[in-house]
């Protein structure tokens, strides 16, 4: 179920991520260029560190798996996209049950954060991929990389939030109070905007920060951009130019969406 | 395929010490780098700020399999050396740990109060008397309860060390689990052995907020 | 020559002109009041004088020594210049004695126990003697403003300055700070004060000065001012304050 879920959740991402447009956008820079400089270079400050180099780079050799890159990306962008949506409704729920006036159900969320927040995120791919197929729920690399990435940034962003909505001065609620407001009116005239504005920010960087551990993915085998690059370097032997590559790529997608998330930010709350 | 013995645990166990072994390591290489991180970044020279930033932005804007991968291909092919993966996995860890607790500790230095310094010129102390007499004591105190944040992050880092074949917690869990294909059994007693190691830091780090809150 | 000169001195933040154009001299011994509505520039002027904020034009001297001159060493004369700050400013991390040794220890290269001496002499001075080994957040507002006057006067200033220093206590805490200065004023320390404390400028200060807008808009024998204002700006400010 999760599965299928899953897959039309994709397509609907990747509508917006078609291949073929981003491709035009790629491609106009020209990519041999920029690269056929760089062995130049190397060998350059080599020689004035008085390191012998004898290597030239290749970097046309990876090039000519563009498309594997691009599918690659693709698939990290969706991957992270959806892990970012549930990653949210799970946080979103576990900061609403930390407030609960049931014990147990503080206790359970509680449990759940120190534990995800104290373990490796490959570890515990590792437990979903490998470890639940023991107890017969058999999950493809996708699905579980997915499910482990939402449920581990939902354990940041429950603390992000419920710190958000703390951070609310007890003088604006009782300021609210004495308006006469109701609760819900509270919430949404009160302690929303003010909540997400401080709450933001710090999930952002969570988010920026999910996009880049995605890459654990292709250790269980799910072909993302991490993964093209182990694909390339397998056909090609130039593993440094794949690893340097397919890096560089994941250096602009967090620098693009940190300054996009910024620029989110600055349209929403700051102009207010 | 073999079943597990209680000895396979104590082997995965001892295993823990190459994952403490790199967190220390690199714990004290990312230092040094990190306190020249946050000179660079802080002095009144826009070349070298330009260069720390660069620096963060990397480490911070990159998956850190990449960075162990480059560093351990890169290094022979720029050196002509070969590397092991234990100083391949060493010298990343530290590079990346230095970016990280570059930007904890300027922080905590631009978090002190412009009118501490203000008063300490005021008495005719020099900057460089400011900074070891006024400022460096009191961020040091904010800047403890992050950087321990940051070390729990970087003993879960760690484990990526495995993709080198460097022998740690989790490529031990891995040679374990291949041997008796209990994966279950394997990865959550690992994951134990994080969460131990983790939490008491975790706890320590906010045992130490609570108390140093009160300034002084 | 007085000890200090201020010669049409302009400083503004960007657009912001904050004083524009003004001229004052302290003369040793003499205790200046400087009141204004905020905003006026009054805690900048005060703030130029030990070199905390540079200013565009105009010169001002301490002592003979042109402050805004870029040859002058300004640790020198910070330690001939003290100032207290409405906010204390105290070095949390250090008791209300190391506040005080520090700049004697660092800057003066004075042995400790030396400078520990002087601390129980402005400690007393201060009445906290009981307070030495305390830190700043044991202490209640009136005390840690004394102990910020008591690290100042460690240093042996030739001038005090203080800017609004009691404008951040609570009301009963406001007249044990107002002793020390008054302490002050009877032992001829050279003063010059921001303040809001209208009774207190009249009966300590003996000149007066009012700033409006960045210029000094009236001065004088502070009772004379106080009494009976010429500009309706001071007028209008006073039936503000006086309620």
């Amino acid at each position: 179920m999760i599965d299928a879920g899953s897959t039309a959740f994709f397509s609907a991402i990747g509508a917006c991520l078609d291949p073929q447009i981003i491709w035009l956008l790629v491609s106009s820079v020209p990519g041999g260029l920029w690269v056929s400089a760089i062995p130049e270079a190397t060998q350059r400050i080599s020689g004035h560190l008085g390191l012998r180099v004898d290597y030239t780079f290749r970097f046309r050799d990876v090039w000519r798996h563009q498309d594997l890159l691009l599918e690659g990306a693709v698939l990290t962008l969706q991957l992270s996209g959806s892990a970012i949506v549930f990653g949210v409704l799970i946080g979103v729920l576990g900061a609403g049950m930390k407030t609960s006036q049931f014990r147990q159900l503080r206790w359970i969320v509680e449990v759940y954060v120190e534990v995800i927040r104290n373990t490796p995120l490959l570890v515990q791919l590792f437990i979903v991929f490998f470890g639940l197929p023991s107890l017969g729920i058999k999950l493809d690399a996708i699905t579980a990389a997915l499910i482990t990435l939402s449920i581990n940034l939902g354990a940041y962003l429950v603390e992000i939030i419920r710190a958000g909505v703390e951070a609310i001065a007890k003088s604006q609620i009782e300021a609210g109070l004495s308006l006469g407001m109701s609760r819900l009116q509270l919430f949404r005239y009160v302690i929303l905007f003010p909540a997400v504005k401080i709450i933001y920010p710090a999930a952002a960087s969570q988010f920026v920060l999910l996009l880049i551990a995605s890459s654990v993915a292709s250790l269980v085998g799910a072909v993302d951009l991490f993964h093209a690059g182990a694909f390339i370097e397998s056909r090609t032997f130039r593993s440094l130019e794949a690893y340097l590559v397919i890096t560089a790529i994941y250096l602009v997608m967090a620098l693009f969406f940190r300054a996009a998330f910024a620029g989110i930010y600055h349209v929403v709350f700051v102009r207010r | 395929m073999r079943e597990l013995v209680t000895g396979d645990f104590i082997w995965l166990l001892f295993a823990a010490r190459w994952t403490l072994g790199l967190t220390v390591v690199a714990i004290v290489g990312g230092s040094l780098i990190g306190v020249i991180i946050m000179v660079l970044r802080v002095v009144p020279l826009a070349p070298a700020r330009a260069v720390a930033i660069a620096y963060i932005n990397v480490f911070q804007g990159t998956p850190v399999l990449g960075q162990l991968l480059i560093i351990f291909f890169g290094i022979p092919i720029l050196t002509g050396a070969n590397v092991s993966p234990w100083a391949a996995a060493i010298v990343s860890f530290s590079l990346y740990a230095g970016a990280y607790l570059g930007e904890i500790w300027r922080g905590s230095v631009q978090a002190i109060p412009k009118t501490q310094w203000e008063a300490s010129a005021s008495i005719g102390l020099s900057t460089m008397e400011q900074l070891r007499y006024v400022i460096v004591p009191q961020a040091f105190r904010i800047s403890i309860p992050p950087t321990i944040g940051f070390w729990v992050h970087l003993v879960k880092d760690t484990s990526l060390a495995s993709i080198l074949g460097f022998i740690e917690l989790t490529r031990a869990a891995q040679i374990m689990n291949a041997a008796t294909f209990r994966p279950m059994t394997v990865f959550l007693t690992i994951a134990s052995i994080y969460f131990v190691i983790c939490f008491v830091l975790t706890r320590l780090s906010a045992r130490l907020e609570g108390r140093l809150r009160v300034a002084r | 020559m007085s000890l200090v000169e201020i010669e049409n001195v302009h400083k503004s933040y960007g657009q912001l002109e904050v004083l524009r154009g003004v001229s004052l001299n302290i003369d040793e011994g003499e205790i200046v009041a400087v009141i204004g509505r905020s905003g006026s520039g009054k805690s900048t002027l005060l703030r130029c004088i030990n070199g905390l904020e540079p200013i565009q034009s105009g010169t001002i001297r301490f002592d003979g020594e042109q402050v805004n001159a870029p040859k002058t060493n300004l640790r020198q004369l910070r330690q001939k210049v003290g100032i207290v700050f409405q906010s204390f400013n105290l070095f949390p991390h250090l008791t209300a004695e190391r506040n005080i040794t520090l700049g004697l220890t660092v800057v003066k290269k004075m042995p400790l126990p030396e400078a520990k001496e002087i601390a129980r002499k402005v400690i007393v001075q201060v009445g906290l003697e009981d307070k030495l080994t305390a830190y700043p957040d044991m202490l209640s507002g009136g005390q840690q403003q004394r102990v910020a006057i008591a690290r100042s006067l460690a240093m042996s200033p030739k001038l005090m300055l203080f800017d609004e220093i009691t404008s951040a206590l609570d009301p009963e805490l406001i007249g044990e700070v107002l002793r020390v200065l008054a302490d002050l004023a009877k032992d001829g320390m050279t003063m010059m004060l921001v303040t809001h404390e209208m009774g207190f400028a009249r009966n300590v200060a003996h000149r007066l000065v009012f700033m409006h807008d960045g210029e000094i808009g009236e001065e004088g024998p502070a009772r004379a001012v106080l009494d009976a204002p010429k500009t309706p700006e001071l007028s209008s400010f006073l039936g503000s304050v006086l309620v």
